[in-house]
């Protein structure tokens, strides 16, 4: 019996670890919004950036959702994460094309503070390893999303629709950054 | 001696931190199946060894399909001879983060490194098996329930990954690399927290 009650406390941490991992970056439209700008700046800017970015985001925010586990604190991290919307934003509002090197390294760098974010942020009583599963598993979807999106980019109307949609995320980023300095 | 020193240096780099043994009813053979299903760093290492092999074509993944449990099952008989041994899942943690990180960086790979790679991982994942398994009543057919795990679920994904020829599917595959990456990345943080 005893038995029994330890397994089923395990994976009801375990199931709600995955659960929780999954909905933390869907929970928050300013995670949502910068994560679907690098899959579809990813889509404007063509290979090799359609696929570099989306795997350099995911590698760059376990860096920061470590440092979040591990106690580092990142100071403005809030502010940094409403930074990301803004600027991703911008570059698909402006069709932006820097070389390869420095779109990776941006889009790495504000993957740290939305990793940082993850990483403090874990519910008491789940599964570490099954909540960081979700989390980056769920962010690689929203990329995905966002790539799915940006195939439109083929066709004029496609590009202006992308371009509008980068509007709506930096605008977004606006708001979000008015309220973490609030 | 040398035999039980070296399975305590393996358990002290490999044991996980929350291993429990499965029991699914059916027998220590299934009970080590499950647990390799049910243990995210296990089973996450043999994923990107999967993917790592199929991205080096069928000659390096015939050879990783037979090095992975054979080096899986000596690990965990040697792990088992240090039971509870350890404490420190660093190991284990690595080297998740090292497969994916190959797999993502689609690294050209010599196939003897990549069977190396693939035999070491292993043998590091069996012997956290063995050390943290036995004490709970896992025996050598649990060991031998997880390392036939690992060889069906590397010779499926590897010969998947081998008949992709589409650029984007190989693509998605380096992907799920970066993914593995970073899951194994935060699991380092976990541990250290």
């Amino acid at each position: 019996m005893t038995a029994v009650s330890m397994w089923l406390h395990d994976e009801t941490g375990a199931a709600a670890g995955i659960l929780a991992g999954l909905r933390h970056p869907i929970s928050g439209l300013d995670h949502v919004l910068a994560m679907l700008a690098v899959g579809l700046w990813g889509a404007q800017l063509g290979k090799p950036a359609v696929w570099l970015l989306p795997v350099a985001f995911p590698m760059t925010m376990a860096l920061g959702g470590t440092l979040g586990l591990i106690g580092v604190p990142l100071p403005g991290v809030e502010i940094g994460i409403a930074v990301s919307a803004l600027a991703l934003g911008a570059m698909v509002l402006t069709e932006s094309r820097p070389p390869l090197a420095v779109a990776g390294a941006l889009v790495a760098f504000f993957a740290v503070f939305h990793g940082h974010a993850h990483g403090t942020e874990l519910p008491e009583g789940t599964s570490g390893a099954l909540y960081s599963v979700g989390f980056v598993v769920a962010t690689g979807l929203l990329h995905a999303c966002g790539i799915g999106i940006g195939l439109v980019h083929r066709w004029p109307a496609g590009r202006l629709a992308i371009r509008a949609a980068g509007a709506v995320v930096a605008s977004g980023g606006v708001v979000f950054l008015w309220r973490a300095l609030a | 001696m040398r035999l039980r020193w070296t399975a305590a240096a393996l358990a002290l780099l490999a044991a996980p931190a929350e291993a429990h043994l499965v029991q699914t009813g059916f027998g220590t053979f299934y009970d080590g199946i499950a647990h390799l299903a049910l243990t995210p760093a296990d089973l996450l290492v043999v994923i990107a060894l999967g993917l790592l092999a199929g991205l080096r074509g069928a000659p390096a993944s015939r050879r990783v399909l037979l090095a992975v449990p054979a080096a899986w099952l000596a690990g965990g008989l040697a792990g088992s001879a240090a039971p509870g041994a350890g404490g420190v899942p660093w190991g284990t943690a690595i080297s998740v983060v090292l497969v994916g990180a190959l797999v993502a960086a689609d690294a050209r790979l010599p196939d003897r490194i990549v069977v190396g790679l693939a035999a070491a991982a292993g043998a590091l994942h069996g012997a956290a098996n063995g050390a943290t398994l036995a004490p709970e009543g896992g025996d050598a057919l649990t060991l031998l329930g997880a390392a036939v795990a690992a060889f069906a679920l590397v010779t499926l994904l590897s010969a998947l990954v081998v008949s992709l020829h589409a650029p984007w599917a190989r693509i998605a595959v380096r992907v799920s690399g970066s993914w593995v990456a970073a899951i194994g990345l935060l699991m380092i943080g976990w541990i250290a927290r």
